[in-house]
């Protein structure tokens, strides 16, 4: 949905980092910013302290990604997302929107499809995460990746891994889909540019080659 | 997003323990589909986050002698997966399959669904939850509001309830479950919903210190359906939505209740449809008049008309789809 127009200045200012609350904070002064801020630590007090919390500061994980563990330090406010990307060096998986709403980000986890950007580092522990650089070995790409090249199926190429990962993990859950069925089956992905025509047949391509037939 | 502390507590003991008792302090972290969203945009800017997708106790689909329990943490894909609430609640199953996102699905959770706060662009951008300017002007009568309330709508919130599976719920008469340190309460979900007042309450009935912990549908013979009019088939909320449930007496309405979603500040029940109901067939004409009636009262604000032909024709669709039976 497109943004309203701004009717004026909010009630409620942000403190992080974000062009708007930047360009709001310039707007309106920063004696007046400092004091909003003050305001809303003076409102929010730290609840009890508790035994077994983890963070705000960095802490120690692990996750499992294309089939390795992998060590890092992270605060518990790092996305999935962010973790892949700026921790492990792994920047197929694309930051878009970073709200959950585009699917460029998508990865499987525990054999699912989830956002990356919508998971906790943290909370994605002891779980298998798959992501678009584990699909080809060598230079063997994967049946949907080579059905994505045969079909044209990507033009500016943003959303190209999240939607592969999609398909991917569509495929193996239904090996014979309907064009119906593959338009429902990844519709938590989008594609600014258009090629949802190229990238359905690349699906139902694909379908066939993962069952043994000739593979691209 | 601001730094937090992270919980991951085992037991819905320990995870009570672990909440505030103002908002603003403490978040739960389930699906995270709409929680970390508004963390990233400072809305929510909690000092701790408690992940409850661990706690055993919220999970699971069980049929009870009080009905269907569907534990709070059930993503809305185990929903739709489940044979029973196919076959017995196909007007939840509507909605579960509404969603139109695998990822969502796999990752939001039915408490999720019931506790996330309204999409209204104005709170979204920080302008609070019932969105007035400096000098407490409402902003949403005369600004953008193409998406906002046509019922219900006379102020303070102008926002439409988010909720997707609250209209099915609530025409079922299904009860949501509620627990705090210092004890549980049920709550029947039409109840669960309210209008806030003022801009440090919620949408929600549920207090700082609690937890849903699951819903309980009651079981009954019933026709019923959810139809949902989106502006695209991807990834969006509907922009109107009708949840209807049919008592049926032959072939005559012996009770029923419709319950619009996305058009209020609440998921709004409309006595008016049921009453143009009682004692008729279920056809187009009598579909029709439930939906012209259901819409009667509106009052659309200066961009969204539109919503009030949309969501006579969610009534009558759903009508329509529960008379046939659909499982």
């Amino acid at each position: 949905m497109n943004q309203p127009k701004e009717p004026g200045d909010p009630k409620r200012l942000r403190s992080g980092f974000s062009r708007r609350g930047f360009i709001r904070g310039v707007g309106i002064g920063s004696g007046a910013l400092g004091g909003a801020v003050l305001h809303e630590e003076a409102l929010a007090e730290p609840p009890a302290a508790a035994a077994g919390v983890a963070g705000p500061g960095a802490v120690s994980i692990t996750l499992q990604v294309n089939g390795k563990p992998q060590a890092l330090n992270v605060e518990p406010r790092v996305t999935l997302l962010d973790a892949l990307r700026n921790h492990l060096n792994l920047t197929g998986a694309k930051k878009v929107c970073d709200r959950g709403t585009c699917g460029a980000c998508t990865v499987i986890m525990a054999g699912k499809v989830v956002y990356a950007c919508n998971v906790l580092a943290i909370d994605a522990q002891g779980k298998n995460i798959q992501t678009i650089e584990s699909l080809s070995t060598g230079s063997r790409l994967h049946p949907v990746e080579a059905a994505f090249v045969r079909h044209d199926a990507q033009q500016c190429g943003y959303c190209t891994p999240g939607f592969v990962m999609a398909a991917k993990n569509f495929l193996d859950k239904n090996p014979n889909p309907t064009m119906q069925q593959i338009e429902h089956g990844l519709s938590g992905n989008l594609c600014r540019c258009g090629t949802y025509v190229g990238m359905r047949q690349a699906v139902l391509e694909a379908s066939k080659a993962m069952k043994g037939g000739p593979r691209a | 997003m601001q730094a937090f502390e992270y919980a991951n507590p085992s037991t819905l003991q320990e995870a009570l323990s672990l909440l505030g008792n103002r908002w603003g302090e403490v978040d739960v972290l389930a699906g995270g589909t709409d929680l970390l969203p508004l963390m990233k945009d400072e809305i929510h800017t909690p000092r701790r986050v408690v992940n409850i997708k661990n706690v055993k106790e919220l999970g699971g689909i069980q049929s009870t002698k009080a009905g269907l329990r569907i534990g709070a943490a059930v993503t809305l894909e185990e929903l739709l997966q489940s044979a029973l609430v196919r076959k017995t609640y196909p007007a939840l199953a509507d909605a579960a399959r509404g969603i139109a996102s695998p990822q969502i699905r796999n990752m939001g959770t039915v408490g999720g669904d019931l506790c996330q706060r309204p999409r209204c662009w104005y709170f979204r951008n920080g302008f609070g939850l019932l969105a007035r300017d400096a000098g407490g002007q409402a902003l949403v009568p005369g600004g953008e509001n193409q998406y906002h309330a046509i019922l219900g709508n006379s102020g303070p919130a102008y926002f439409v309830s988010a909720s997707l599976l609250g209209p099915a719920l609530i025409a079922y008469n299904a009860t949501v479950k509620l627990a705090s340190a210092s004890g549980s309460r049920d709550v029947p979900v039409e109840k669960f919903f309210v209008t806030p007042q003022n801009d440090s309450s919620r949408e929600i009935a549920l207090l700082p210190n609690e937890i849903v912990t699951g819903i309980v549908i009651p079981s009954a013979v019933t026709r019923s359906a959810t139809y949902e009019v989106r502006q695209r088939q991807a990834l969006d909320w509907p922009l109107a939505a009708a949840s209807v449930v049919l008592r049926m007496k032959g072939a005559t309405v012996a009770g029923a209740r419709v319950v619009l979603g996305h058009v209020a500040p609440t998921p709004w029940v409309s006595e008016e449809a049921a009453q143009a109901l009682a004692g008729k067939a279920i056809n187009e004409e009598t579909a029709t008049e439930a939906g012209k009636a259901a819409l009667a009262g509106a009052t659309p604000l200066s961009q969204n008309a539109y919503k009030v032909q949309l969501a006579r024709v969610a009534v009558k669709r759903a009508l329509l789809q529960a008379a046939r039976g659909r499982a």
